[in-house]
């Protein structure tokens, strides 16, 4: 375990190295613009995982808490011009609290009574902002992005790496959980919460870990979002797309560990990104749906699951 | 803003509204209340039936007619989705629910992506001799005569399927599935071929409700979003497999939407269905008449 920690460290060390590189040497805006989308999959797909691929509780509404960590983050600038590192603070912490809430809610309810009560909160919230006019309402906000902070020479490229900084820091607080007591109690719950609770685990403690830790960081790939765009409105930032992507990537890539969000949302994150531009966005959404049912159907432990089925295989000829 | 003509009003609104939220949610009573499946994808079934309907209007069918053709062939849709899910999911046991979610979850998605790409995102309308006509109630109140035949027929489904499920002998063994698998196995019955059954058939009511969806209204491909809600709260609230507790269900949806729409402005009736629903679960899970 000691080596496999050595060696992520050394990984997440190159990515960064890499992005950095890329950054001081391509000037196409398009490169990070396009890449930025694949690592907020990377953090949306690596929270959902927390609460559903650990716990097994599977939260439809993802797109509630990246949208509201958005209109965090507007309502942020918009009243008090803070720079954009409190945003996302502030963003966290307000979907945070939400993902309490939802962890409460699952103390009740469990299955797809949970499911629906997501969704539901999803709703709720988007008719809410819906009502809002402080934050446009039904028709939206155009934001002013403010002048880039100090050593980044384009404010795509800040986003661009303050997205990175997050996807990194996502995976290795979904690493650690994983590793930790946390992921082995999260687990337990998943095959048999009565079971667990039973022999001493203290279940209700470790699903409010996981739901705020996964709500929190949902929220935080949503507040960049209204800078990223220049502009939010609640149809589109409630997208049922950012539920069923958060959910078909982990799933897709596999949930038994942190490594199946991060290729789930990579592959399918730049799949998307080409099909968008090729073809229409609206058959890369299709594709993310078909998928999704191919591989819950046919390979349920992802691909991750394939790759160790594989190796097994090659071991067993020997 | 408050007057009694206009809770008048709402409350006939509400009742009308009512009766065809029970007939929208009653195949879900029956899949996913009974049969236990965690069938989110209904309400994008019943979309597809209503832009079935619109098709079909478009060679000039009579939408009801067009809801009641198309009912077979939704019958086959269903029976072969619960095929796909008994055999990948249901025997499987273990680890079902969170892929047998996700499973219905992807189909729902496909179906409203699908409905995306084949007839654009524009809402849609059917024609009938009906619709557009209204008639005149006591009490200075119009109600649009689509209401009434929606309505009508909303009754006639509901319990049409209530007399199927009480009277015959496959709707019994469907209620004995329900109640006790094994024992309906031990009696000689296969269970998997009775759920098949009962899944075909509340597809197939689906097929006929989603008539009534497009004739209440225009469809669009994402309404389903919004019936997920409905749907799921009007079989939540009755208790899950209770086909009258449906109706009464229905109707205290249909009149609690219609009342907020009155007084507080269509842009707040989204989320009455889903407030109503988180009410109910966090206060009452077994619901009205639940097990």
């Amino acid at each position: 375990m000691h080596q496999g920690h050595k060696h992520f460290i050394v990984g997440c060390a190159i990515v960064l190295a890499l992005s950095l590189i890329l950054m001081a040497t391509v000037t196409n805006e398009y490169v990070f613009f396009a890449t930025y989308v694949v690592l907020q999959f990377i953090v949306l797909a690596t929270a959902w995982n927390i609460l559903g691929g650990y716990a097994g509780y599977v939260n439809f509404g993802s797109s509630a808490f990246f949208a509201l960590g958005g209109y965090a983050a507007l309502v942020i600038f918009k009243s008090l011009a803070l720079p954009l590192g409190v945003q996302i603070l502030v963003a966290a912490c307000f979907t945070g609290l939400l993902g309490l809430g939802i962890g409460l809610i699952s103390l009740r309810l469990r299955g797809i009574f949970f499911s629906i009560a997501t969704v539901a909160i999803a709703i709720i919230f988007e008719t809410i902002i819906t009502n809002w006019d402080f934050v446009g309402g039904a028709k939206g906000l155009q934001v002013l992005r403010p002048e880039p902070m100090a050593p980044f020479t384009s404010y795509t490229k800040m986003l661009f790496f303050v997205m990175l900084l997050m996807a990194i820091a996502a995976v290795a607080i979904a690493r650690y959980i994983e590793n930790s007591w946390i992921g082995r109690g999260l687990r337990a719950i998943r095959d048999n919460e009565e079971a667990a609770e039973c022999v001493g685990v203290p279940t209700l403690k470790l699903k409010l870990i996981a739901t705020v830790v996964s709500g929190a960081l949902m929220g935080a790939a949503g507040a960049p979002m209204p800078m990223y765009l220049s502009f939010i409105e609640p149809v589109s930032a409630f997208s049922m797309n950012y539920s069923v992507s958060a959910l078909a990537m982990p799933i897709i890539g596999g949930t038994s560990s942190w490594l199946g969000p991060v290729i789930g949302a990579i592959l399918l994150g730049t799949v998307q990104q080409v099909v968008t531009v090729t073809i229409s966005s609206e058959i890369n959404v299709l594709i993310v749906g078909v998928l999704l049912v191919f591989f819950v159907v046919v390979a349920p432990e992802g691909i991750l699951g394939l790759v160790r089925k594989l190796r097994a295989g090659k071991g067993g000829a020997k | 803003m408050f007057t009694w003509d206009l809770l008048y009003g709402a409350l006939v609104f509400g009742l009308l509204l009512g009766c065809f939220y029970a007939a929208v949610s009653i195949g879900l009573s029956l899949s996913f209340g009974l049969l236990d499946v965690p069938h989110i994808a209904h309400p994008a079934f019943l979309v597809a039936g209503a832009y079935g309907t619109w098709w079909l209007g478009g060679f000039g069918w009579d939408p009801i007619l067009a809801g009641l053709a198309l009912a077979p062939l939704f019958f086959v849709l269903g029976v072969v989705m619960y095929r796909i899910y008994y055999a990948m999911f249901e025997s499987r046991g273990s680890d079902a629910g969170l892929r047998g979610l996700a499973f219905f979850f992807g189909i729902a998605f496909i179906i409203e992506v699908a409905l995306i790409l084949a007839v654009g995102v524009d809402q849609r309308l059917v024609e009938a001799t009906y619709i557009g006509k209204s008639i005149d109630l006591p009490g200075e109140l119009r109600v649009p005569m689509r209401l009434i035949v929606a309505f009508g027929v909303a009754l006639l489904l509901t319990i049409g399927l209530m007399l199927f499920l009480g009277k015959t002998f496959m709707g019994r063994a469907i209620k004995a599935v329900a109640q006790d698998q094994i024992a309906l196995a031990l009696m000689g019955a296969d269970p998997v071929k009775v759920k098949q059954w009962a899944f075909g058939i509340a597809t197939a009511v689906t097929a006929i409700a989603g008539a009534l969806l497009i004739i209440v209204g225009p469809v669009d491909p994402q309404l389903g979003r919004v019936y997920i809600g409905r749907t799921f709260c009007v079989v939540v609230l009755a208790g899950l497999g209770s086909m009258s507790g449906t109706v009464v269900a229905g109707l205290i949806l249909g009149v609690a939407e219609s009342i907020v729409l009155t007084f507080f402005g269509a842009s707040w009736a989204p989320a009455v269905a889903f407030g109503l629903l988180l009410i109910v679960l966090g206060v009452r899970p077994q619901g009205l008449f639940g097990r």
